[in-house]
């Protein structure tokens, strides 16, 4: 595996700078590792990891998970009236998944309103979508890898020990 | 009341000197809540596994709170039993010739005390753990250190055994990986070893703690070798490679009459391990071997860094093959360790230990632990360069 990529996923917050160093390069190897993955399309983008139930995160934080079922089409399959809902902004990602319903959508907006008329006038009312079922998420206790609340890292390890 | 209760102490004991670790704690205790990054540790930065963990609280729940066998659960054995033929090539039967042990510094106190008798001779290398040559002493033997250098990578030679061989030695003790150094032995140095002990007819007690957190090659244990699981005991345990430090739990193989020899000892003085540390290593062993690898490719790259820095600030620095421990010679800087120790903790805030804990070999070196976050070895890295540099000028 790349060894950039390695780190990208399993090293944490690194600067560009401690990357190189652990991965044994010169910063500007990296940045070409970075380029490189970004060109070939596995490196999407950054993203913070934001607890949303603090005030301060809390802009965009009534968040919902939506089982929608579709009508496959000829052709195409899934593929079209998916790439056509994970084209809204509210939409923060999409997927095709096996069961008893076709995409499972996360989305995300200001308020409880916004998100639901997302929902009623936007993505119900698409040709071919035949009916969704909508979860608005309560609480969360963990996200993408962060534990929130009772963390591991607050030990009381011993700074000297044999 | 009496002021002078030191009258009780026994005398071998009183005799022991405290670890050298002991002091520099208490140092670096005093600089509580001043950003100090500590080097200093013995033990891995990661938090038991979650499977493992919740595994014991799904003992604890079904109401897993008694007494195990003197010799640790059976169902633990035989994972031990397998484990050990499966990564060591060498088998233990369940039965008799696998003990459970409140870490392996349970299962090395067992193996003195059930082998040396008043004045044996046991043969250790130095540099080494703490606790080596005070056990020797507690049970009323004699220590002899045989040195490693850090020319040899700090592997164990025949040679150096030979030169400090002396009649009437017994017993020899061996730390592959070793902490403090990170040094190991190559097959062929093993080979050489081996032979040695057939020759002198030691018996050999190894401590194979890091074994798993060797990062070139692949580890040999000397119980593997031909002729040598008649005369070792094989001491191993979970707290380093399963990150399972404050578990307390490792365990011991060999031969079934020395095996139960130390299992009297244990049986009166320990009665079992805790029985949820033994569900923990159950656990451990039937699903932790990813996590195991997951961390030591993490050490792998931590390791590459801090020696490489280590290096580039004018600290020689062996590669240690195996452990989570760089073991670099500060005696360039004109400093000894312990000043050298001190003047990085006070002005720079990064605690690493004096080498002379571990041992008159380990003079002019400190010991530095990467079990710490990337960014942490990191900018440790820079402080140690600051440090260093500042002492040039």
């Amino acid at each position: 595996m790349n060894p950039v990529l390695k780190l990208l996923i399993d090293g944490g917050s690194l600067t560009t700078g401690q990357l190189a160093q652990v991965a044994g390069l010169t910063e500007a190897e990296v940045n070409q590792h970075l380029e490189q993955l970004r060109r070939e399309g596995i490196f999407l983008g950054w993203r913070p990891v934001l607890d949303l139930s603090r005030e301060a995160a809390a802009a965009l934080a009534v968040r919902a998970v939506i089982e929608v079922k579709v009508t496959p089409e000829r052709g195409g399959g899934f593929n079209r009236l998916a790439e056509r809902i994970a084209r809204f902004d509210e939409v923060e990602s999409c997927y095709l998944v096996s069961g008893g319903y076709d995409l499972l959508v996360f989305v995300r907006g200001a308020s409880l309103q916004r998100v639901a008329s997302f929902v009623s006038e936007k993505l119900s009312t698409i040709e071919g979508v035949l009916s969704t079922s909508t979860h608005f998420m309560l609480r969360c206790y963990k996200e993408q890898g962060f534990l929130l609340g009772a963390d591991d890292s607050q030990t009381q390890r011993l700074n000297v020990a044999p | 009341m009496s002021t002078d209760a030191q009258r009780w102490v026994a005398s071998h004991v009183a005799g022991l000197p405290k670890s050298g670790i002991r002091d520099f704690f208490e140092l670096v205790a005093k600089m509580k809540g001043q950003d100090v990054i500590s080097l200093g540790v013995g033990e891995p930065d990661f938090v038991t596994p979650w499977h493992v963990r919740e595994a014991a609280i799904y003992a604890l729940e079904r109401g897993k709170t008694y007494y195990t066998s003197n010799l640790g659960m059976i169902e633990l054995r035989r994972e031990i039993s397998t484990y050990v033929e499966r990564h060591f090539g060498v088998t233990y039967r369940p039965d008799d010739q696998v003990i459970v042990t409140v870490g392996v510094s349970e299962a090395l106190d067992l193996a003195f005390r059930a082998f040396c008798n008043p004045g044996d001779k046991v043969m250790f290398h130095q540099p080494c753990y703490v606790s080596y040559h005070p056990s020797i002493s507690l049970v009323h033997g004699t220590g002899i250190a045989v040195p490693t250098f850090a020319s040899d990578n700090f592997a164990l030679t025949a040679a150096a055994l030979r030169a400090a061989w002396q009649p009437g030695a017994k017993i020899l003790m061996l730390n592959l990986p070793c902490n403090p150094t990170g040094g190991t032995c190559t097959r062929g140095q093993l080979e050489e070893i081996a032979a040695f002990c057939r020759e002198k007819d030691l018996l050999v007690l190894s401590d194979e703690i890091y074994s798993e957190l060797t990062f070139e090659g692949t580890h040999t244990s000397i119980a593997s070798l031909p002729g040598m699981a008649e005369r070792t005991i094989f001491l191993h345990g979970f707290s380093k490679a399963f990150a399972m430090t404050g578990w307390r739990i490792g365990y011991a193989c060999g031969p079934a009459p020395l095996i139960d020899a130390m299992m009297k000892v244990h049986q009166y003085a320990m009665m079992c391990a805790s029985i949820i540390a033994q569900e923990g290593a159950l656990e451990a062993l039937k699903n932790g071997w990813d996590n195991v690898l997951r961390m030591r490719e993490q050490y792998h790259r931590r390791r590459d860094v801090i020696v490489r820095r280590l290096n580039e600030s004018g600290l020689p620095c062996h590669l240690p093959r195996g452990s989570f421990y760089a073991f670099p010679d500060v005696s360039a800087t004109g400093l000894s360790e312990k000043d050298f120790s001190v003047g990085l903790l006070q002005h720079h805030k990064v605690a690493v230990v004096p080498g002379l804990a571990f041992g008159e070999n380990g003079r002019g070196h400190v010991r530095a632990c990467f079990a710490t976050a990337y960014d942490q070895v990191i900018e440790a890295c820079d402080r140690i360069d600051r440090f260093v540099q500042g002492l040039r000028q």
